[in-house]
C-alpha cells in the first residue's frame, strides 16, 4: 500500500495540472467565503448546527427508534446494518428477489465507503452511476477524488477522451456543453428504464420519518421517480431530530459546499409512491465506535460538504487518491483512522496543522485538533513508520536543551551560507520540489540580545 | 442478536452525556426589504427566470406567450387523466411542465413543490422546460420561516426547486440542464 506522501508525489509530477487543481478548488473556497459573508448570522448559524448535532448523538437511540416507527408508519422498509458486507448484502437480495437488472444510483458517500458498486459487480449486477462526475470516473474505472465534485482531478480533454471512447461523442470536442448534452441524453436513457433506483441520503428526520436528498442536476430525482423500487442508503449519523433544523442545515450545506445559495433540489421523500417500494438501509459500519470515543466522535456531525477539501493547503496539491480512500480530504483523515488504524496511519499527516479545516466547518468539527490526537494516537499504536519516529524523538531531544538548540540553529545557518551542497541533494526530503531557504544573518534569539535594550 | 439490536446495543453504551438541545432564535437572521426583488435577483443568478404579473389572468397571458414546445403539461389546468399513472418514457418528451408552487424562499430562490400540485413525481424534472406558478403572499425571506410555513410530509414527497436542473462536473464550466429542466421560470401573482 502507497502512503498520501508516495501518491502525492506521483499526483504533482504534472505541475501545470496541480496548479490549475490547487487554483480551482482554492476558486470554490472562495465562492463559500462570498456567501458566507452574505449572511450576518452566518457563526449563529454554524453553532446551532454544532448543537443540534451533539443533541442528536448524545440522544441517538431514542431519535433512531422514532426515525423508524414514523418511516414504518409512511410504509417505507427500514433495515440496520452493522457493517459495509452487510449493507451489500440487503441490497443485493432485493436486487435478487425481483430479479432486477436495470439500477441507477445517484451520489452517496456510504455505498463508495462500503464499495456497493464493486460487490454488485461481482454478484453480476451492473449499476449505472447517474451523478455526471460520478458517471465520467465510472467509466473510467477510477473512484471519484472529491465527495462533491467527483471528477475535479480530470481537464475537459480527459472527459472528451472517455466520451468519445463510450458515449462516440466526436473526437477532440472538449465543450463542456456539448459534453454534458451527450451524457444527458445517455442518461435519461438510463433513468427511463430504471427498475431500481439507489441514492443516499442528506438529512433523515426523526419526526416524520422523512429523509432529504440534495442535488443540482436532479439526477436522484430522476432515478427516484422512474423505478418501482427506491433504496436510500444511510449512516445513522444523518439523522436530525425536527423538519425545523432541515433549515439551519440546508441553509449551510450548498454554500459551503460551491458557495450557491442552496442546492436546486431539495427532495424531501416520505412515502412511496403509488406502486412502488422504498427502503432505507442504516447503517453502522464503525460509527458507534466513533461515538464512544470523545476525543473523536464529533466527527459524526459531518454533513459531507467536503468545504474541508478546498481549503487545505495539502488536499489541493495532492489530489483526492493520494488519501487511497472513499472519503479524502481533511475530514477523511480523522474518520478513516477509526476504521482501520494501520492502513489509515499517514492520514492524519497529510496535514500542516493549519487548522483552516476547523475554521470552515459547517457543523464546527475540531478538524486539526483531532488529526493532532491522531498523530499520538497512531504514535503510540507503533503505526508511524520507524524513521518518523526516530526523527521525532531526536527533534525532542534537541528542543528539550536550549544550548544544543542554539548550536543546532547556527550550524544549519552555517551549512546553509557555507555549504550548501550539504543540504541540497535528493536524500534530503525538504530539497525535493523546493528551493532551500536563504539563510537569516542571524537568529531570532540572537537579533532579541542585540535589541531589547534600545 | 440482530444486527439492529447490536447497533442499539453499542449506541446505547458509547453515546455521551445528554447535551441540550437548541431552538434558533430567528431574531437574528437576515431579513430583506424588498422579498420580491431578492427573490428575483437570485434566481436569476442561479440561472431561472421571473415574471411579476397582476392577476392570475395576466399569468395566464404571460405562459401563453412563452415558447413552449408541442407536449405541454399543466397541471393547474386540465390535464391528462391519468398524468400519475404516465410512464417515465411518456413523460420523457414533455417539453414543458406547469406546476403551482408553495412557498417561495427569498434567500435562496427556492420554491416549495409537493407531490399534490406536480401530480406525478417524475414531471418537474423530467420536463424540458418547468414553469411554477406563485403568490407573492407566499414569499418568506429564509429557509427558516419557509419550514414553518409547511408541513414537510403533508404528502409523500415535496422539494424545493431552485431554478433549472445544472452541473459543473467537467473543469468546473457551468452547464444549465443536466438531466432536467433547461430552463425554470417563476411566475409571480400579485393578487390571489
Amino acid at each position: 500500500m502507497k502512503d498520501h506522501a508516495t501518491l502525492a508525489e506521483a499526483f504533482i509530477q504534472d505541475e501545470a495540472r496541480t496548479n490549475w487543481h490547487d487554483e480551482t478548488l482554492w476558486f470554490v473556497r472562495q465562492k463559500r467565503d462570498k456567501a458566507a459573508h452574505g449572511l450576518p448570522e452566518w457563526e449563529q448559524l454554524r453553532e446551532w448546527a454544532s448543537q443540534i448535532k451533539n443533541h442528536t448523538l448524545s440522544h441517538m437511540d431514542s431519535y433512531l427508534e422514532e426515525f423508524e416507527r414514523n418511516a414504518l408508519a409512511n410504509g417505507v422498509q427500514v433495515h440496520w446494518a452493522s457493517d459495509a458486507a452487510e449493507h451489500n448484502r440487503i441490497i443485493h437480495d432485493i436486487i435478487k428477489k425481483k430479479g432486477i437488472t436495470r439500477i441507477v444510483k445517484s451520489k452517496s458517500m456510504l455505498t463508495e465507503e462500503c464499495h456497493l458498486n464493486h460487490y454488485l459487480e461481482e454478484q453480476g449486477v451492473e449499476v449505472v452511476d447517474t451523478d455526471l462526475g460520478e458517471r465520467i470516473v465510472q467509466f473510467r474505472h477510477e473512484p471519484p477524488s472529491h465527495i462533491v465534485l467527483p471528477a475535479i482531478h480530470l481537464k475537459k480533454q480527459d472527459v472528451s477522451d472517455t466520451f468519445h471512447e463510450y458515449l462516440h461523442t466526436e473526437k477532440g470536442n472538449n465543450d463542456p456543453t456539448y459534453l454534458t448534452r451527450a451524457a444527458r441524453v445517455h442518461l435519461r436513457e438510463k433513468f427511463i428504464a430504471s427498475e431500481l433506483a439507489i441514492t443516499g441520503v442528506n438529512f433523515a428526520v426523526a419526526e416524520t420519518g422523512g429523509f432529504v436528498v440534495c442535488t443540482n442536476e436532479g439526477n436522484a430525482d430522476m432515478g427516484t421517480h422512474a423505478a418501482n423500487v427506491h433504496i436510500a442508503c444511510m449512516g445513522f449519523e444523518k439523522l436530525i431530530p425536527k423538519a425545523s433544523h432541515l433549515s439551519v442545515f440546508l441553509r449551510l450545506l450548498a454554500r459551503s459546499a460551491t458557495g450557491q445559495p442552496v442546492t436546486t433540489y431539495s427532495s424531501h421523500f416520505h412515502k412511496p409512491k403509488p406502486g412502488q417500494e422504498m427502503h432505507i438501509v442504516i447503517v453502522d459500519n464503525g460509527r458507534s465506535n466513533i461515538l464512544g470515543k470523545a476525543d473523536f466522535r464529533n466527527a459524526l456531525k459531518c454533513i459531507r460538504c467536503a468545504a474541508c477539501f478546498n481549503t487545505c493547503p495539502v488536499y489541493r496539491r495532492s489530489g483526492g487518491f493520494s488519501y487511497h480512500t472513499a472519503v479524502a480530504g481533511p475530514i477523511g483523515s480523522i474518520l478513516n483512522p477509526n476504521f482501520d488504524p494501520k492502513k489509515y496511519a499517514d492520514l492524519p499527516f497529510a496535514s500542516s496543522l493549519c487548522g483552516s479545516c476547523s475554521n470552515v466547518c459547517p457543523v464546527k468539527i475540531d478538524i486539526h485538533d483531532q488529526l493532532w490526537k491522531w498523530r499520538q494516537e497512531l504514535t503510540k499504536a507503533g503505526h508511524v513508520p520507524l524513521m518518523k519516529k526516530i526523527m521525532m524523538k531526536g527533534m525532542a531531544f534537541v528542543l528539550g536543551r536550549p544550548a544544543l538548540y542554539r548550536f543546532s540553529g547556527a550550524s544549519a545557518r552555517w551549512v546553509l551560507r557555507y555549504m550548501p551542497f550539504m543540504v541540497k541533494f535528493k536524500i534530503n526530503p525538504w530539497y525535493k520540489q523546493r528551493e532551500m531557504p536563504a539563510p537569516p544573518k542571524q537568529s531570532f534569539r540572537e537579533w532579541y540580545i542585540q535589541n531589547k535594550k534600545k | 442478536m440482530s444486527s439492529r439490536d447490536q447497533i442499539f446495543s453499542a449506541i446505547r453504551k458509547n453515546k455521551p452525556a445528554a447535551v441540550p438541545g437548541v431552538t434558533p432564535d430567528l431574531s437574528v437572521v437576515i431579513g430583506y426589504p424588498d422579498l420580491l426583488s431578492q427573490f428575483s435577483t437570485v434566481l436569476t443568478a442561479i440561472g431561472g427566470s421571473c415574471r411579476e404579473v397582476a392577476s392570475a389572468e395576466d399569468a395566464k397571458q404571460f405562459i401563453a406567450s412563452l415558447d413552449k414546445g408541442t407536449f405541454v403539461i399543466d397541471t393547474t389546468a386540465e390535464h391528462p387523466s391519468g398524468l400519475a399513472q404516465l410512464s417515465p418514457a411518456a413523460l420523457a418528451s414533455v417539453d414543458t411542465a406547469i406546476i403551482r408552487g408553495g412557498v417561495a424562499v427569498a434567500e435562496n430562490g427556492s420554491i416549495w413543490v409537493t407531490e399534490n400540485e406536480m401530480v406525478n413525481r417524475l414531471l418537474p424534472f423530467i420536463a424540458q422546460q418547468l414553469i411554477l406558478i406563485i403568490n407573492e403572499k407566499d414569499l418568506v425571506p429564509t429557509m427558516h420561516q419557509a419550514y414553518e410555513r409547511i408541513s414537510i410530509n403533508e404528502t409523500g414527497f415535496g422539494v424545493f426547486i431552485a431554478g433549472p436542473s445544472k452541473t459543473a462536473d467537467i473543469e468546473q464550466s457551468l452547464v444549465i440542464g443536466a438531466h432536467g429542466p433547461c430552463g425554470m421560470v417563476a411566475v409571480i401573482v400579485r393578487e390571489s
